[in-house]
């Protein structure tokens, strides 16, 4: 379809004569005396600056376009002069903007004036002395002349017909095949190579029965006394920086332990409180928890942030990446937020010792969910 | 008092006799000659001198991009000889104090290294950053300027897609920078990347284990983004923005309407001397910004945050602020969106705001000028860049986009607001839900509304001319502000435009109206005509002009912009 078929009026031919310039976008000329459109009445006329016509202001102009290379090339000498006189670790005090390394400022500065003298000189020199007389350059249609574009094709088919495409067309059916295919072993071969699949790691923790609760970081055991009502703990696994395992690693672990301790704790922290146990709402919390103790992962069900604010007011844990937030009164369940699951819960009890053990692992996957995911 | 200046095939025209070559040209000549011998650029390059490029200060917008580009290039390259990508770990020694004998990734402590121990490494890293902020910002504002002024229509179509492409590249790039450091905040950054893949429905958690060689966080992710950061992601951004320089030169640059400008010329300044001093110059004036904020505003003071570790989290933990648009939809969809069923989980309260929104946005974007093709069924060049104001539905459309991108990223600061302003952080975050939904319908009536009155007021100024505050007092005892006519100049920036009609789907214009396969999808466009041309005010015509003044002060005998023009010289009745 041609491109300017439906607004005939609209053409490519030049202006006729030399300032006078058409200005139809396609519109049709108007009946009767007064015209339906305006004229462009052209370039409106030069207004000269005082650079042009006072050699004082032409003066000036040169004068501070000199001034701003100045200060650039002033600036460039200060940079080097801070960068070998100021030692590195001096500080200094500015209001507002805080306790600031003096070398860093002087050298962001000083480089700053040896690029902005540069760069305001040269502009303010383009816009006083250089000429600004607006120069008119015509526009030709893009597309190439009708009978190049018509050649263009019959080589293009000329090409297919010297290549027996169309006598032998198997040969475009296979070759396009193969060059379609070709991507297939460099693309298996780094899509393999990538990384190992899933398996049942995500669904795993480093949690299981009978293992010790840790104070992170200090890797020590927490004895139920210690933990007063409305306080919180930030806990670990026994044994989870890998140094000290509690009991014999059997097969449903086997995936953590072959982790190292950062992937372990991207699932396995834990957040340990204290509550009133009449104020939970739920009877598992109790059975799950021991004399109002409660131990919930700190992974957020929504992204998987760790659930970094706890308020213990409310007993409110919140997510501060999206705000969602969990009520441990009721089971850790989403009570504002993005996220739809509630934080799993550890069951836990105390040992002989009265340390606070686990007594299993967690029941449920730990944090963002996934498509295999039941 | 024009040069003209021909097409790529003819050579420029010579302005008068040249004068005799002094010593220094000659010399010149020699080393240039010795090059043209072997590459004969001396013509192309001659015509690239004389290029002619408009003058506007929106143009600028795409030139403090590039230019924060290249900065963030330049600089990038020199932290690469002190960064190391690499998650080993190691125990930090070095000058700051506050995190002696803390364990970390090399990466984190060849980034406390280059902050401490590099002279002059912190000001490289701040302006690596900052350049960073301002080329993605500068992407951002020059794609509004493109998308309100209609500089996206035939024949630049390419170039918006290359440019929206490019917006995306840059966020992209921009992530996996501010990821490397792997500090805390930057480390939550991957984190919630990982969830977001891995709410992919069916491949999710297969792809978070490819991309992490394996369970969260390893040690993979921080070499793989390094290699997509400094070398992947660059070459195709440069690539792209190569390409879109190359087709600016070649459909010329767009120029705004005024007296003698045509939508088949260029009215400007060429390249040498003017453009080359004044953009040249620029360059220095945006790195030399660059550099001045670098050294007063910190940006990203990674030693606070402290070394990443998955366990832990940083209040108010946000993303660099052009990813918060997508940080604030995670954090607007509500959780119900998550569903279970036959043992299988999707997770669209995650997928909607990252994985899903990502390419629909874009997408959308991209797709913009072929969606509003379509409906104009314009197939003209356009090289004369529309006022706003002038395509009201256009602009409407715009503010409406922008109105929900602006929703989404206040959501990414819903806690900083709940704090700052005390409020209910439930109520802010309901608040914007319902914006989500509603701000854009308001936005788009709103600012159609306000393009038809500029408008109205340009078509009053164009008919009665200015009010000159003079008060005149007829004899009949009647008094009325004199008003002046405008100049024709003035007269032209207030007509020189068009005001389409919907389009009619009887009408004859259209050869493929009769009864057609396409006739429904023809239905489909008249009825989105109607959406972007219902409320047109036409430009002022000689002949309203001229009736107006028969009329002398009586305005109301041609208000009515929604009517048909009125009848060439005929005299309105009333007054």
């Amino acid at each position: 379809m041609n491109d300017n078929d439906n607004r005939p009026a609209h053409g490519h031919e030049s202006p006729s004569g030399g300032t006078a310039v058409s200005l139809e976008h396609g519109h049709v000329a108007g009946s009767g005396n007064v015209p339906d459109r305006f004229e462009n009445p052209g370039l409106p006329p030069h207004q000269p600056r005082h650079a042009d016509v006072d050699p004082k202001a032409a003066k000036r102009a040169e004068r501070q376009v000199l001034a701003l290379f100045t200060l650039s090339i002033l600036g460039t000498l200060g940079f080097v002069i801070a960068y070998f006189a100021i030692d590195i670790e001096a500080m200094t005090f500015f209001p507002f903007f805080g306790h600031v390394s003096v070398l860093h400022v002087l050298l962001g500065v000083t480089m700053a004036l040896s690029l902005l003298g540069i760069g305001l000189g040269a502009v303010h020199w383009a816009k006083t002395l250089m000429p600004d007389h607006e120069s008119i350059e015509e526009r030709h249609p893009i597309h190439a002349a009708p009978a190049d574009r018509e050649g263009f094709v019959d080589t293009l088919a000329d090409g297919g017909e010297k290549a027996q495409l169309g006598r032998r067309p198997m040969i475009g059916v296979l070759g396009g095949t193969a060059l379609g295919l070709f991507a297939v072993p460099p693309l298996l071969q780094v899509l393999g190579g990538l990384g190992p699949v899933p398996g049942s790691q995500l669904a795993e923790t480093f949690w299981k029965g009978g293992m010790r609760l840790v104070r992170d970081p200090e890797m020590t055991p927490i004895r139920a006394d210690e933990v007063t009502l409305g306080s919180v703990f930030h806990v670990l696994p026994e044994g989870i920086d890998g140094e000290t395992v509690h009991g014999r690693p059997d097969s449903e672990t086997r995936n953590d332990e072959d982790l190292g301790v950062l992937e372990r704790k991207a699932k396995a922290v834990v957040l340990l409180m204290r509550l009133d146990p009449s104020q939970f709402q739920s009877q598992k919390a109790r059975d799950w928890g021991y004399q109002g103790i409660v131990a919930y992962n700190k992974i957020c069900t929504h992204a998987g942030c760790p659930v970094g604010l706890y308020e213990q007011q409310t007993h409110h844990l919140l997510c501060p990446c999206h705000q969602s937030t969990f009520d441990v009164t009721q089971d850790c369940k989403v009570i504002f937020g993005p996220a739809k699951r509630p934080l799993p819960q550890l069951k836990i009890t105390v040992d002989d010792e009265g340390y606070l053990v686990s007594t299993q692992g967690f029941m449920e996957p730990v944090g963002p969910s996934y498509w295999e995911r039941s | 008092m024009s040069t003209t200046a021909h097409g790529e095939s003819a050579p420029v025209a010579d302005r008068g006799p040249r004068p005799a070559p002094s010593p220094a040209a000659k010399k010149i000549g020699g080393v240039l000659g010795w090059f043209d011998d072997r590459t004969g650029l001396a013509k192309p390059v001659r015509y690239l001198m004389h290029k002619v490029f408009p003058d506007h200060w929106s143009f600028m917008l795409g030139e403090v991009a590039m230019y924060s580009m290249v900065v963030a290039l330049l600089t990038g390259v020199f932290l690469t000889l002190w960064f190391i990508p690499s998650a080993g770990h190691v125990e930090y020694t070095g000058s700051y104090i506050g995190l002696n004998g803390i364990h970390m990734s090399e990466a984190y402590k060849s980034t406390l290294d280059i902050s401490f121990d590099v002279k002059g490494g912190l000001l490289i890293r701040q302006i690596h950053h900052w350049s960073a902020n301002f080329f993605i910002a500068a992407v951002g504002l020059h794609a509004c300027r493109i998308f309100f002024t209609g500089a996206f229509r035939k024949p630049r179509e390419i170039n918006w897609v290359i440019g929206t492409i490019l917006l995306l590249l840059a966020c992209i790039e921009g992530f996996a920078g501010y990821s490397l450091p792997d500090d805390l905040l930057s480390g939550t950054g991957i984190r919630v990347m990982e969830g977001f893949v891995q709410s992919a429905p069916i491949i999710g958690s297969y792809l978070a284990y490819f991309i992490f060689d394996g369970a969260f966080p390893g040690e993979a992710i921080i070499p793989r983004l390094y290699i997509a950061h400094v070398l992947l992601v660059p070459a195709i951004l440069v690539g792209l923005v190569a390409a879109h320089l190359v087709l600016v030169v070649v459909t010329k640059h767009t120029q705004y309407p005024g007296p003698g400008r045509t939508n088949e010329n260029v009215v400007g300044f060429p390249v040498m001397p003017v453009y080359a001093a004044k953009a040249g110059g620029f360059f220095f004036i945006v790195f030399g910004i660059i550099a001045l904020t670098s050294a007063l505003v910190t940006i990203n003071p990674v030693w606070m945050y402290g070394p990443y570790d998955p366990s832990l989290v940083t209040a108010d933990s946000q993303p660099d602020w052009y990813m918060g648009f997508a940080d604030g939809a995670l954090r607007l969809l509500p959780g119900w969106l998550e569903f279970s069923a036959l043992g299988y989980t999707l997770s669209l309260n995650l997928a909607l705001g990252s994985i899903v929104l990502l390419p629909v946005a874009f997408g959308l974007m991209g797709a913009y000028p072929f969606l509003e093709a379509w409906v104009t069924g314009d197939k003209r060049e356009h090289h004369l860049l529309d006022r706003p104001r002038n395509t009201p539905t256009r602009t409407a459309i715009g503010m409406a986009a922008i109105t929900c991108y602006l929703v989404m990223f206040l959501a990414a600061g819903n806690d900083l607001m709940a704090i700052k302003m005390g409020l209910s952080i439930n109520d802010i975050t309901r608040v914007l839900q319902v914006l989500f939904f509603l701000g854009p319908i308001i936005a788009f009536i709103v600012t159609k509304r306000i393009c038809l009155s500029l408008q109205r007021q340009d078509r009053e100024l164009a008919l009665h001319g200015r009010e000159s505050g003079r008060i005149v007092a007829t004899p009949d005892g009647r008094f009325y502000e004199a008003h002046e006519p405008i100049d024709k100049y003035t007269m032209w920036n207030l007509v020189d435009y068009d005001a389409p009609k919907p389009l009619e789907l009887t009408s004859g214009e259209d050869a493929r109206g009769v009864k057609s396969p396409t006739a429904k999808s023809e239905k489909r466009r008249a009825a989105w005509s109607r959406f972007y041309f219902s409320d047109r005010i036409p430009p002022v015509t000689p002949g309203e002009v001229a009736a107006a003044h028969h009329d002398g002060h009586g305005h109301e005998a041609i208000e009515g912009g929604h009517r048909e023009a009125v009848g060439s010289g005929s005299h309105s009745a009333g007054h």
